[in-house]
């Protein structure tokens, strides 16, 4: 079964910012334990742009598709046996990232 | 009630978490389970009054369960494959031994009352799927809307599919977390029953406190060696003891101090105190006890007086601060204050609940404090202001009479 394993920051109440080598190690686990698939972290997002190309021509417009104090911080993708692993995974990504976590499994 | 009826009844409290915790281990499937198990219920209501009563009335319930679900899975033509591809994790290891049963009825429970559901849903799952309580039972008992409820357990169901909540006792390690949230669930079922909410309804719920109870004592049997589970059933017996007495003819709730504890039920009493001894000698031997277990005791306590005054206030007062250390709520110090009013007098106490303003300000059960302590003192004034805010507060009717009483006796 595989998860997205989404990262959320708060604007106003940002995690700290040190915490890149405490991720590379527990990334580091995740790859030395099997549940790694994918992992990446996401540029501000200011950076974002949206495509609408259900009309005559695509419309590109600056920046994400909802602004809210809460965003998008990065994404991992795991593999696990099931909603309980990935939930204690989860709770320890917390931790190493200072951040909140969102598990949502794939169809 | 004919005898079958009454045979249904009890067999359907006896046998129903069973079946549906053996259809959902074989075809992994929670919806298909309640289901079938529905039907296989329905089936004997039709059934037993011409054919007679089965001698094994579970297995002919089991049987006919997984023969509808069989039925049911051929109507919507699912290939074996691909339904075991959309199986829950089943973990056929036997539990840790940590005094837990392997009965597939502690597997449900747990997934019922899994952490990843939001409290109600878990209330609303578990008495559907462990109690056997119909949506419209649990609708009307929580005064929601029947399609709301429905929803409610549709989605859990397919968030349980979805997300792969496992189907399993929880590991050894995880064990305490989770069943002290399986308590929380079976702890709110009996308050809500126990201290009624909702202006038009009556102030004690007995359907909910003895559904209550009759979980709390499953999973006393599948678990007889968890310390907080056996508090939690002494709890919830101690305080059903004193169901008829704390209501009056009249509708008004009667305060400790005043109930008639010749109708306190004396056989629940014995059973709730057998199980504080069995935990006090757990608690002597080195078991550090939980908050249920304490409540119990204190609970004990007040059950053991004959008399509101032969009441060991000492011992009551000495079980909070146990207490406290356990469970540092406010709501549990607001408690414990009471209890300091019997032993060091109302000026103490209240000086205690005043500390405890900033976080109980909208809470019914803190202006009540203190408008008893402040009519004990003579305060009338400030009595009546308190008990003005209380009653505006409070959502029990027999709480709010009550109030409403003491308020106008004030001088």
């Amino acid at each position: 079964m595989q998860y997205l394993v989404s990262v959320i920051d708060d604007k106003s109440n940002p995690g700290s910012t040190d915490r890149r080598p405490a991720i590379s190690a527990f990334n580091e686990r995740l790859i030395a334990e099997g549940y790694w698939v994918f992992a990446g972290g996401l540029a501000d997002t200011d950076a974002a742009t949206v495509i609408d190309n259900r009309g005559e021509q695509a419309v590109f417009s600056d920046g994400p598709f909802v602004e809210s104090k809460e965003y998008l911080a990065g994404v991992w993708v795991w593999e696990a046996p099931d909603l309980d692993v990935a939930l204690k995974l989860a709770a320890e990504a917390s931790k190493v990232c200072d951040r909140k976590i969102e598990v949502r499994p794939f169809q | 009630m004919s005898d079958v009826e009454e045979a249904v009844t009890r067999v359907h409290h006896e046998e129903w978490a069973r079946v549906v915790a053996a259809l959902t281990r074989r075809f992994g499937d929670l919806d298909i389970a309640e289901e079938a198990a529905a039907e296989a219920f329905a089936a004997a209501v039709e059934r037993w009054p011409a054919d007679g009563i089965p001698p094994n009335p579970g297995a002919w319930l089991t049987t006919t369960a997984n023969r509808k679900a069989i039925d049911r899975l051929r109507r919507e033509n699912k290939r074996e494959d691909k339904h075991r591809e959309a199986q829950m994790v089943y973990d056929d290891d036997p539990p840790e031994p940590v005094g837990a049963i392997d009965d597939d009825r502690l597997r449900l429970i747990f997934t019922c009352c899994h952490p990843a559901l939001a409290m109600q849903t878990r209330v609303a799952l578990t008495l559907r799927m462990v109690g056997g309580l119909t949506v419209p039972e649990i609708a009307s008992a929580f005064l929601v809307r029947e399609t709301a409820l429905e929803r409610r357990i549709t989605r859990a169901k397919a968030k349980i599919k979805a997300a792969r909540i496992p189907y399993r006792v929880p590991a050894a390690q995880d064990l305490p977390a989770r069943v002290s949230g399986v308590l929380a669930v079976l702890y709110l079922v009996f308050n809500e029953g126990y201290l009624a909410s909702g202006p038009d309804t009556d102030p004690v719920r007995h359907d909910l406190t003895a559904e209550a109870i009759r979980l709390t004592r499953l999973i006393r049997a599948l678990m007889p060696g968890d310390g907080e589970v056996a508090g939690l059933l002494a709890l919830m017996l101690l305080t059903e003891a004193r169901r008829t007495a704390r209501v009056s003819a009249g509708g008004e709730l009667v305060a400790l101090e005043e109930q008639d504890r010749g109708v306190w039920d004396a056989a629940l009493i014995a059973e709730g105190h057998r199980l504080v001894r069995e935990r006090l000698a757990a608690a002597a031997a080195g078991v550090a006890p939980g908050r249920y277990q304490i409540l119990a005791a204190i609970n004990a306590v007040h059950t053991c007086a004959r008399d509101i005054r032969d009441t060991d206030w000492s011992q009551v007062v000495a079980l909070y601060d146990q207490l406290v250390r356990v469970d540092p709520s406010p709501v549990i110090a607001l408690n414990r204050a009471i209890a300091v009013a019997e032993l060091d007098g109302p000026q103490v106490a209240l000086a205690a609940v005043d500390r405890l303003k900033d976080k109980l300000a909208g809470y019914h059960a803190y202006h009540a404090a203190r408008a008893d302590l402040l009519r004990r003192l003579g305060q009338s004034q400030q009595s009546r202001a308190a008990y003005d805010k209380a009653i505006e507060l409070a959502g029990n009717t027999a709480e709010t009479a009550y109030l409403t009483h003491r308020r106008d006796q004030l001088r």
